[in-house]
C-alpha cells in the first residue's frame, strides 16, 4: 500500500517545528507502525537526510518508551495497544496519516516525535516506593494478601508510563498515572504506613510539574495501551481528602 | 594469565556466608566519600545502585533510555525462580542449585551457582516487601508454576508481566534513594568507554543522548549491568537498543570476555513476515503443552492451507523422533529440529530471501479434546498477542513458529565477587558470564540479575572499597579521561564524516545474517571460518560507505545506532572464534561435528571442561585464550537425553 505521512518536524527543544510530507509506497500489511517508520528512515539515511526521531525500545508495548498522536489520537486508532503494537492492517491504500509528538507543557518536545517525559520519574522519585531497605524484608508469605487486593493492586501496576494519559487529557493532567501508582501500593498492606504521605507528596509534585487539573473528562482511559481504569483516579482523590483531613487534625 | 575464580574452599554449603564473614566493611561516616559508578538500570543495575546507595556510597546510575524504568528486564515474562519449596514438592537449594548445573551442561562454576540457589529466598521477600504484586491462591499466600527444566513448581509470576513487576520494584527503590539524594540518575546517558588507571577501573566516558556532549566520570569503583548481547543478530527478542557496547569496550580496555559463543535460542516465536522486519517475539514456551508441532510431509505442499492436509500428509517431527518428551523437548532441541525440517524445504509461512522459515503449532486437537474455552482460558492473552502480530485466528489456523535469539549466556569473566580481571571493575546480571552455563533455565535470568544487585555486588563492592581506601588524587582531568574522551569524540567525527551511501541498519542486517546462518542454531568449522573471513568485510565498508546524517549536537539516533553497530561488527568475530574453538557441542552451543549418533549434542569433557576467557590484542589481530578449569564436587556430570 502507499500511505502519506505529515510528520511533525523540529530540530531540537528550542527550534520551531512544522509538518513535512511523505510519501511512503510499498508499505506492507504485516509491518508495524515502527518498522514503516524504520523503512522510510532507511530511505532519507541513504540520502543523507535526517532520519524522523522517536523513542521506541521493546517494541512489544512494554517498556513504555514508545508513543505519539496517530491523526490526533494518542497511540493512534486500535484499543489498549502502544504505536509499537500498531499494525499497518489497521490502515488502507491510499490513507493520509499525521503524526504528532505528544503535547503537554510537562512534556517538553526534544525533537520530531521525541518529548522529555522525566516529569514522570519526579513524581514516583515524590514517594511512589515502600520503604524498605535491601535485606529487610520479613517472610514473603508471613503477610497474606486478599487475592482480590493483589489481582487490583496488579492492574494499577500494569502502568507503562507512556504518557498517554497526559497527551490525551485536554488539561494535561497526570491523574492517570499518578492514581495509578498511588492504588497500586495503596492496596497492599506493605504500602500502608507510608499511604498519607505519598499520596500528598506525589500529588504535590505533579502540580509542580505543571501538569493541569483533572475535570472527568475520561480521555485518559480511551486511550491508555494498558486499560488502566478512572476508578484508580476517584480511589486517589479519596485518598489524598482522608490523608488531608488526618494532616490538619 | 591465570585466572582465579577466587572461590572459598571447604562445605559449599556455607562458603558464601564465611566468605561474607571474611569481607572488610567501610565505616559508615566514609561511605559517602567513595563515588561508585553502575551503567545499567535493569534489575542488575537498579538493584545494586538502590542498595549501595541505603548504605551511604555516593552512587551515579547510568541508562540510555529516558527513564530508568525501561531498561530490557521490563520485557520478561514468564517469572523467577526461588528455592523457597511453598509448594511442598520437595524443592530445596540443593535441588535448584543441582538443576541450575545440569541445565547449563555442566559448564558453570558450581560455588556461584550455589550461591545464586540460596540467595534465591531472600530476593522473593524483598520484592513481596516492596509491593511487587506477584500472583497470589485464595488463601493470599504466594502462588507459583512449574517451568522448563524442573520437575517442581518454583516460579514466582506476576501474570505474564514478572520482568516489569519485578524492575519497578528496583525502579521505585532506586527512585527512594535519588530523594534521599544518595543516587544520582543520568538518563539518556550512553557509556562508550571506560577508563582505567594503573590496573584499575576509574571511570567513564559517556555521550549525553540528548546533546550529544561527551562526559567524564571519575569513580572508585565501576559497574557494567548493561545487559546481553543478543542484538548482535540483528533480529533478535531483545529492545532495539541492547547493546554490547559496554562490555565490549571494557574488553577493548583488557577485561577479559568469557564464552561469547553460548547464546540462547528461544522454540516459540513468531516468524519473521519480510525483509522490514526490526525483531521478534516471543510466545511463551507453555503454548508447547498443548500445542502439536509440524510441517508437511512433502515440501511441496508447503503453500497449501494447512486445514486441507490429512493427518498422513503431516510430519509430527517432534512426537516422531522423541517419543518420550515429544513437544516438550528442551529449547536448544526443539529449535535445532525446526532449522532442520526448515533446511530440508519443508518450513511454511512467508517467503522472506526465498526461504520458508516456520512450522506449525497446531491446537486443533487441544480444542477438540478439551474444548475452546479451556484452551482460551490457558493461552487467550497469547492468542489475542498472536493475532494483533499476525492478523491470523490461532484457534482456526495453526500458529506459525520459529526460533530466535533471546539470551547470551556469555558475557564478561568475573570472580566470586562479580569482579572481573581489572580491578575494581564489576560485571552484575547478563553482561556477565557467571551462573548459567551454556545454557540458562527459564526464569532463572530474573533471579540472577536480581541476586547480583541486592545481595552479591554491594558486600563485594564494599569489601573492595575498603581495600584500596580512599583519597586518591584522580580527576576527570587525569591523562587517561582527556586520551578516552578524546578517542570517543574522533571516532563520532569519523562515523559523521564517511557520508557514504548505506543506511547503519542496513549493515547490522548483514552482520545479523552471517551471525545468524553460521553462529545461530548450529556451527560448523566451515561456516565458522567463512563468518571469520565475511565479517571484517561488512566491517570495512561499513567504515567505507556508511551514512550518518546530521551532527553530534543534540538527538542523533542514527549516530547512537552506527556506535553500537560499529561494535557489534568487531563482537562477532570474537563469537565465531570462541564457538570454532570449541570443537564440542554443549547447551547452546551446537557443533554439527560434535553430535550423538542421532544427533543429539555431544560434549566433550576432556577437552572442554573449562571457562574459555579471551584477551583483546588488537582489532585485526587474534585475541589470547585463557582457560579457567570447572571442577564438578558436588554434581556429577553426565549426558542429557530426551528420548
Ligand atoms: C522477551 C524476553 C522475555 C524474558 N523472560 C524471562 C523470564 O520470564 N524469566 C527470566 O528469568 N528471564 C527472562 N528473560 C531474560 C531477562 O529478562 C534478562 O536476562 C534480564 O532482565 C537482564 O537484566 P539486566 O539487569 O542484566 O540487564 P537489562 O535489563 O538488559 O538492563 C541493561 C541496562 O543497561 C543499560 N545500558 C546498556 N548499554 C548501555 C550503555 N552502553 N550505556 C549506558 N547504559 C547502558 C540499559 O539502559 C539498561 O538500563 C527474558 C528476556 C526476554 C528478551
Ligand atoms: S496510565 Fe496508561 S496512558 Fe498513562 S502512563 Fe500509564 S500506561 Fe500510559
Ligand atoms: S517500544 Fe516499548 S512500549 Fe512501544
Amino acid at each position: 500500500m502507499k500511505i502519506t505521512l505529515n510528520v511533525w518536524r523540529q530540530s531540537g527543544p528550542d527550534a520551531a517545528g512544522s509538518f513535512v510530507k511523505y510519501e511512503v509506497d510499498g508499505v506492507n500489511a504485516d509491518m508495524s507502525m515502527l518498522e514503516m517508520l524504520d523503512v522510510l528512515n532507511d530511505r532519507l539515511e541513504s540520502k543523507g537526510e535526517q532520519p524522523i526521531a522517536f523513542d521506541h525500545d521493546c517494541r512489544e508495548g512494554i517498556c513504555g518508551a514508545c508513543g505519539f498522536m496517530i491523526n490526533g489520537v494518542a497511540h493512534g486508532p486500535e484499543k489498549e495497544i502502544t504505536v509499537c503494537q500498531t499494525h499497518m492492517r489497521s490502515f488502507k491504500d491510499g490513507d493520509e496519516l499525521t503524526l504528532e509528538p505528544w503535547r503537554a507543557m510537562a512534556f517538553p518536545v526534544m525533537r520530531d516525535l521525541m518529548v522529555d517525559r522525566s516529569a514522570f520519574d519526579r513524581i514516583i522519585q515524590a514517594g511512589g516506593y515502600v520503604s524498605v531497605r535491601t535485606g529487610s524484608a520479613p517472610e514473603a508469605n508471613a503477610t497474606p494478601v486478599i487475592k482480590d487486593n493483589a489481582d487490583l493492586a496488579f492492574e494499577a501496576a500494569a502502568c507503562i508510563g507512556c504518557g498517554a494519559c497526559v497527551a490525551a487529557c485536554p488539561n494535561a493532567a497526570a491523574m492517570l498515572f499518578t492514581s495509578a501508582k498511588v492504588s497500586h501500593l495503596g492496596l497492599l498492606p506493605q504500602g500502608q504506613p507510608e499511604r498519607d504521605k505519598r499520596a500528598l507528596d506525589m500529588v504535590a509534585q505533579m502540580d509542580k510539574e505543571g501538569f493541569g487539573h483533572c475535570t472527568n473528562h475520561g480521555e485518559c482511559e480511551a486511550v491508555c495501551p494498558k486499560g488502566i481504569s478512572v476508578n484508580f483516579i476517584a480511589r486517589m482523590n479519596r485518598d489524598l481528602l482522608s490523608a488531608t483531613l488526618r494532616s490538619t487534625r | 594469565m591465570t585466572l582465579d575464580g577466587k572461590c572459598p574452599s571447604g562445605p559449599i554449603e556455607t562458603a558464601w556466608d564465611r566468605h561474607r564473614f571474611n569481607m572488610k566493611l567501610v565505616n559508615p561516616a566514609n561511605r559517602r566519600k567513595y563515588n561508585v559508578l553502575v551503567v545499567g538500570t535493569g534489575l542488575a543495575g537498579a538493584a545494586c545502585a538502590a542498595t549501595m546507595g541505603e548504605l551511604g556510597f555516593n552512587v551515579h546510575a547510568f541508562c540510555y533510555q529516558d527513564s530508568a524504568r525501561r531498561a530490557h528486564s521490563i520485557a520478561a515474562q514468564g517469572g523467577i525462580n526461588a528455592a523457597k519449596n511453598y509448594q511442598n514438592d520437595g524443592d530445596s537449594i540443593h535441588r535448584l542449585f543441582y538443576d541450575t548445573v545440569k541445565g547449563g551442561d555442566y559448564r558453570s562454576r558450581e560455588r556461584n551457582v550455589h550461591r545464586l540457589a540460596e540467595i534465591s529466598v531472600n530476593i522473593i521477600d524483598q520484592a513481596v516487601a516492596q509491593g511487587v504484586p506477584f500472583a497470589r491462591e485464595y488463601g493470599g499466600l504466594l502462588d507459583n508454576r512449574s517451568f522448563g527444566g524442573a520437575q517442581v513448581a518454583r516460579t514466582f509470576y506476576a501474570r505474564g508481566q514478572t520482568g516489569q513487576q519485578l524492575l519497578l520494584g528496583a525502579y521505585s527503590a532506586l527512585s527512594r534513594q535519588v530523594q534521599a539524594g544518595t543516587v544520582k540518575l543520568h538518563t539518556r546517558t550512553e557509556m562508550l568507554d571506560l577508563v582505567v588507571i594503573d590496573g584499575r577501573a576509574r571511570g567513564i566516558i559517556t555521550r549525553n543522548l540528548a546533546t550529544g556532549e561527551l562526559e567524564s566520570w571519575v569513580g572508585d569503583a565501576v559497574v557494567l549491568a548493561t545487559g546481553g548481547y543478543g542484538n548482535v543478530f540483528f533480529l533478535s527478542t531483545n529492545a532495539m537498543g541492547c547493546n554490547v557496547t559496554a562490555t565490549y569496550k571494557a574488553y577493548k580496555k583488557g577485561a577479559l570476555f568469557a564464552n561469547p559463543c553460548y547464546t540462547q535460542i528461544h522454540p516459540t516465536c513468531i516468524p519473521v513476515s519480510g525483509g522490514y522486519q526490526s525483531k521478534l517475539t516471543l510466545m511463551s514456551e507453555s503454548l508447547r503443552n498443548d500445542g502439536r508441532v509440524w510441517v508437511p510431509k512433502s515440501a511441496a505442499d508447503a503453500t497449501r492451507d494447512p486445514n486441507s492436509l490429512s493427518e498422513d500428509q503431516r510430519d509430527y517431527y517432534l512426537e516422531r523422533r522423541y517419543p518420550s518428551f515429544g513437544n516438550l523437548v528442551p529449547r536448544d532441541v526443539a529449535s535445532r529440529n525446526a532449522k532442520n525440517v526448515c533446511d530440508e524445504g519443508r518450513g511454511v509461512g512467508h517467503e522472506v530471501d526465498g526461504q520458508r522459515r516456520a512450522v506449525y503449532l497446531d491446537f486443533r486437537d487441544a480444542i477438540k479434546r478439551v474444548g475452546k474455552s479451556t484452551i482460551e482460558a490457558r493461552y487467550g492473552n497469547l492468542f489475542h498477542m498472536y493475532t494483533k502480530i499476525t492478523g491470523e485466528n490461532p484457534y482456526e489456523t495453526p500458529m506459525r513458529i520459529y526460533p530466535a535469539i533471546h539470551y547470551t549466556m556469555g558475557g564478561l569473566w568475573v570472580d566470586y565477587n562479580l569482579m572481573s580481571n581489572i580491578e575494581g571493575l564489576f560485571v552484575l546480571g547478563e553482561a556477565n558470564f557467571s551462573d548459567h552455563g551454556a545454557n540458562r533455565l527459564g526464569a532463572s535470568a530474573l533471579m540472577q540479575g536480581l541476586a547480583d544487585g541486592y545481595f552479591v555486588a554491594p558486600p563485594t563492592i564494599s569489601d573492595y572499597l575498603a581495600r584500596v581506601g580512599w583519597g586518591s588524587q584522580i580527576n576527570a582531568e587525569h591523562e587517561a579521561f582527556k586520551v578516552a574522551k578524546g578517542e570517543a569524540n574522533d571516532r563520532i567525527q569519523k562515523l559523521l564524516n564517511i557520508k557514504g551511501k548505506r543506511a547503519v541498519d542496513s549493515f547490522h542486517r548483514e552482520l545479523g545474517n552471517v551471525m545468524w546462518d553460521k553462529c545461530g542454531m548450529s556451527r560448523t568449522k566451515e561456516g565458522l571460518e567463512e563468518a571469520l573471513k565475511r565479517i571484517p568485510q561488512i566491517r570495512a565498508e561499513f567504515w567505507e560507505n556508511v551514512n550518518v546524517p546530521g551532527d553530534n549536537k543534540g538527538v542523533n539516533q542514527s549516530l547512537e545506532r552506527a556506535g553500537r553497530v560499529a561494535d557489534f561488527l568487531e563482537f562477532g568475530e570474537l563469537m565465531c572464534l570462541d564457538a570454532l574453538e570449541r570443537a564440542e557441542s554443549c547447551g547452546g552451543h551446537f557443533r554439527e561435528e560434535s553430535q550423538t549418533e542421532d544427533g543429539e549434542a555431544l560434549r566433550d569433557d576432556d577437552n572442554y571442561c573449562h571457562t574459555a576467557a579471551w584477551e583483546f590484542k588488537g582489532v585485526d589481530t587474534t585475541p589470547t585464550l585463557h582457560k579457567e578449569a570447572l571442577n564438578f564436587e558436588y554434581v556429577k556430570l553426565t549426558q542429557r537425553s530426551y528420548k
